[in-house]
């Protein structure tokens, strides 16, 4: 019984490990599990399970993440994996790991604003250039290149950023 | 070889579902139709962005409609096998984008109303639509600062730009009632706590939509005559227009996929 139970958590750390890997194709930088769009992994005697969670409502990426886990699970050994879409609780950036904020700066892009409130999102941004690190920066559209960012300027170096938006 | 229409199987809750997903798709299209042809490139990345996040809203709230009816109906069949008479969309959702001021102020009037109604969604008894409500609400708040940051740059800017605006809502705004219009099949949804009631949040969008038209040195108009149908299927001749573009590929060649 010890053994089994054992084998079964090891079996979902390798199929969870194996889907965390995904990186999310508009940002390749940045993990599913980085994102917080990798809810859970459930291995059962019928196969393995992967919740996830959308980002936006309609994110193209979504489809594409699906596939790829699909395919990363399969690599291991796990035969027709199950992905499940989740809607409750909705995804908010406040899920993005620490480590995801730094790759994403590293990227280029400014990582989302902390707080994720009404607040947040209707209130002064202050958001620091991922270049040169200033905070006088100008927000220049709303929507950026994908649902989830915004485009904005830094006044100090003068480059164009992303800013991946509080949500 | 054209093939039928579906059947629905209209429930009230599967009315009610079908109702604001065809807002959505049918808003989401007319953004679309922008695709390359907004004033600028930033702009046609926010229309093409707004219309994105409507296509999944109705992709969502379609799947769940099918789930509900159980009659084999999936969010495709809904999009492209129902005639005209059979969408349940808003009037205002269907109007033409006509210039640039029309097109903002037809989604001022429905974010300002949407953002309200999804945060208020989130209480729903029903656990699907509250989870739908919960995401919708945030994209919704999104484009209800955008559109009202621009009613006040078109309303507030040249002459031009001003009187276009003015048109623009003196035109649109005997459809914004519908939004706030129950029926008896609503009715019965909203005392068992599944939806909202629409008239609570009337004082509060009126607020909102004022303040904006306000700032945007705008006036609403005084005329309170409302014009209603689209929530029956009875519709204005556009949506028959869009609807042929929208569905001629799986109306020309049925079951296509790629």
């Amino acid at each position: 019984m010890v053994t089994a139970a054992l084998d079964e958590s090891d079996l979902r750390r390798r199929a969870w490990d194996a889907a965390a890997r995904v990186v999310d194709p508009e940002i390749p930088v940045l993990t599913i599990a980085d994102l917080g769009v990798l809810r859970q992994v459930t291995v059962t005697s019928d196969g393995v399970e992967v919740a996830i969670t959308p980002t936006y409502s309609g994110c193209p990426a979504m489809n594409m993440i699906a596939l790829e886990i699909e395919l990363a699970l399969e690599r291991e050994g796990f035969a027709k994996p199950k992905i499940r879409t989740v809607l409750s609780p909705a995804w908010t950036t406040d899920w993005m790991s620490e480590d995801g904020r730094r790759k994403l700066r590293e990227y280029g892009i400014a990582p989302p604003q902390a707080a994720n409130s009404r607040r947040a999102l209707f209130g002064v941004q202050d958001v620091a250039c991922p270049q040169c690190g200033s905070s006088n920066t100008e927000l220049l559209s709303e929507f950026g290149s994908t649902s989830c960012k915004a485009l904005w300027r830094c006044k100090a170096c003068r480059e164009p950023f992303d800013y991946f938006k509080c949500h | 070889m054209a093939i039928a229409s579906i059947q629905v199987s209209e429930t009230p809750l599967v009315l009610y579902v079908l109702r604001r997903a065809d807002d959505a798709l049918i808003l989401g299209h007319r953004l679309s139709e922008w695709c390359g042809h907004a004033p600028m490139l930033e702009e046609d990345m926010a229309l093409a962005n707004i219309a994105l996040d409507l296509l999944g809203q109705a992709r969502e709230l379609y799947t769940y409609a099918a789930k509900v009816e159980g009659k084999g109906n999936d969010e495709d069949k809904f999009s492209y096998l129902r005639d005209v008479r059979q969408y349940r969309n808003l009037l205002l959702a269907e109007q033409p984008n006509g210039d640039f001021a029309r097109t903002m102020v037809r989604q001022f009037f429905y974010s300002a109303f949407a953002d309200l109604y999804w945060r208020a969604m989130m209480t729903s008894s029903d656990a699907t639509l509250a989870a739908i409500a919960a995401k919708s609400e945030k994209e919704s708040a999104y484009h209800l600062r955008h559109t009202s940051e621009w009613i006040v740059r078109l309303g507030d800017g040249t002459e031009e730009s001003h009187a276009r605006a003015q048109h623009a809502i003196d035109e649109l705004w005997a459809f914004t009632g519908e939004m706030f219009a129950v029926d008896d099949s609503e009715r019965a949804l909203i005392d068992a706590g599944v939806a909202i009631d629409p008239a609570a949040l009337k004082s509060q969008w009126q607020k909102t939509v004022a303040g904006v038209v306000n700032e945007a040195t705008l006036s609403l108009p005084t005329n309170d005559w409302m014009q209603q149908g689209g929530r029956a299927g009875r519709h204005s001749e556009h949506l028959g227009h869009l609807l042929s573009e929208l569905q001629s590929l799986q109306r020309s060649f049925p079951g296509a996929t790629w």
